[in-house]
């Protein structure tokens, strides 16, 4: 598990600046939603963190020392369908812990656990082509728990699910969430999902980006949209966002 | 209802499959009033994209009637607009290209369709975008477009099959907000469909709710809260849980 630290990360795309000078910090085993206008560069903020790109300055510290891949153990699951079209359910949810050389017995009680929780256990031997666009996002959670990542990050990985289906894998994150203790990192548009899952809710800005308020969100979990400290947490950040 | 406008009795659609046939819509009868905004919801894959084509004359039924404008339906017609769920824009033409195609082909003269397109580019919110190609148009932009070329052949009705599906959460707020607008504006029968119950409450005057395939009708509701319609309020809260609740479960 980890704490992150990010002091005055800056990013810029030639002249273009992205993201200004955003400094924040997240403890060890929050789940923070990052919520903002379309458009105001929030996969730029979390390929920064990643180090998919090399930022133009700042500074990231996991736990206290700069973020390296090769150290800190960092899953991330994205938007479109991530699985390898190649490999089983099974295979891919095994396939991190392939790399980090985990013992066979130890991989094989960590996959089945995995696809108990999700749900995948009748499918472990079917291919992504052979599931539907929910199965392949359980696949990617799955895959990306396995790991035990101290960090997890999360773009908007239900972008594209009707509401129902949202609902019941949001329920599950939250659920992996709290056995694991892992730090989670959520982007996405949609403030009532970003109301639903998080315990820390940071509005972005319109570029070039900077933070607009950090909300604590201790609504009682389960908890319920149609509820009066939800909605009306829910107006506080649409009201922050809204532009259209 | 003041007057109907499309009419569908017992209608069913059968598809052969290698595993033998396969039953998509299993007798729906469904009447459409003027002007009224008709949303279809349910699970994913429940036949609400066959619906829409069996409508609009894009697909046959297998067995039953469809009917608009007290005409049968019998393939495509320009009386029935439709906007695509993919964005399905000709992309060597411009955006006037796009909008004043249905004209064009059948033989409108130039002045008058160029005045018509405008008018529909304007009303859209599409104004200085004209010579646009929709490569270099967003994605709420090109169903921008989608619109204002299916409102262009000034159809009786209107079919959309689920066109905000691929944009994000806070563009399709502002697409329902516009199409909302346009319909006051430019009043047509509408029949959308959509699996997001945010999306079907603010636009819909009737939500038909649609059992999983095979199809038939679940239950209907007249939604009458004013508009436009707040997404926060306790009675659309209150709706929305009452119809998420008796949808089937898709997986």
């Amino acid at each position: 598990m980890a704490s992150i630290q990010v002091k005055n990360l800056t990013k810029s795309f030639g002249d273009l600046l992205v993201l200004d000078d955003i400094s924040f910090e997240v403890e060890d085993g929050e789940f923070l939603c990052i919520v903002g206008p379309t458009g105001c560069g929030k996969t730029t903020f979390l390929n920064s963190v990643t180090k998919l790109y090399e930022i133009t300055a700042g500074e990231i510290l996991l736990d206290g020392q700069p973020v390296d891949l090769k150290k800190h153990n960092i899953s991330y699951i994205f938007q479109e369908n991530s699985t390898m079209p190649w490999l089983t359910v099974e295979q891919n949810v095994s396939f991190g812990l392939g790399i980090k050389h985990v013992p066979e017995k130890a991989k094989r009680e960590n996959v089945n656990e995995m696809l108990d929780i999700v749900g995948l256990t009748p499918y472990r031997k079917y291919y992504p082509s052979q599931l539907s666009s929910s199965m392949l996002q359980r696949v990617s959670i799955a895959r990306a728990f396995a790991t035990k990542p101290e960090l997890l990050l999360m773009d908007e990985p239900y972008g594209q699910l009707d509401i129902e289906l949202r609902f019941k894998l949001e329920d599950e994150l939250i659920k992996l969430w709290e056995r694991t203790g892992t730090t989670v990192l959520f982007i996405t548009h949609n403030i009532e999902e970003s109301v639903y899952l998080g315990e820390k809710i940071m509005v972005l800005t319109n570029k070039p980006t900077k933070v607009k308020e950090l909300i604590r969100d201790d609504l009682p979990r389960p908890r319920d949209i149609a509820a009066p400290d939800f909605v009306a947490l829910r107006q506080h950040v649409t009201d922050l966002i809204k532009w259209w | 209802m003041e007057s109907t406008v499309i009419r569908c009795r017992d209608l069913r659609k059968t598809y052969k499959t290698p595993e033998g046939d396969k039953k998509i819509i299993d007798g729906i009868d469904l009447c459409v009033g003027e002007n009224e905004f008709v949303v279809l919801f349910g699970p994913g894959q429940c036949g609400k994209t066959t619906m829409i084509n069996l409508l609009s004359g894009l697909e046959s039924p297998t067995s039953g009637i469809v009917e608009v404008g007290g005409e049968p339906v019998t393939g495509p017609g320009p009386q029935r607009g439709v906007v695509y769920q993919t964005i399905s824009l000709f992309p060597w033409l411009t955006a006037m290209g796009n909008v004043e195609y249905g004209p064009k082909v059948r033989g409108v003269p130039k002045a008058e369709r160029r005045r018509r397109a405008q008018y529909y580019i304007d009303l859209v919110g599409l104004k200085g975008y004209e010579n646009t190609y929709p490569v270099k148009l967003s994605g709420g932009m090109k169903q921008r477009v989608g619109i204002a070329r299916a409102y262009c052949n000034e159809p009786i009705v209107m079919f959309m099959d689920e066109p905000f599906g691929a944009l994000d959460a806070q563009t399709r707020y502002l697409m329902q907000k516009e199409l909302e607008k346009i319909w006051q504006k430019e009043r047509r029968t509408v029949v959308f469909v959509t699996n997001n119950i945010e999306e079907a409450l603010y636009l819909a005057d009737r939500i038909v709710v649609m059992h999983n395939c095979p199809s038939k009708i679940k239950r209907e509701y007249v939604i009458d809260l004013p508009r436009p319609r707040d997404y926060m309020d306790s009675e659309f809260l209150r709706l929305r849980k009452e119809i998420t609740d008796i949808v089937d479960k898709t997986l």
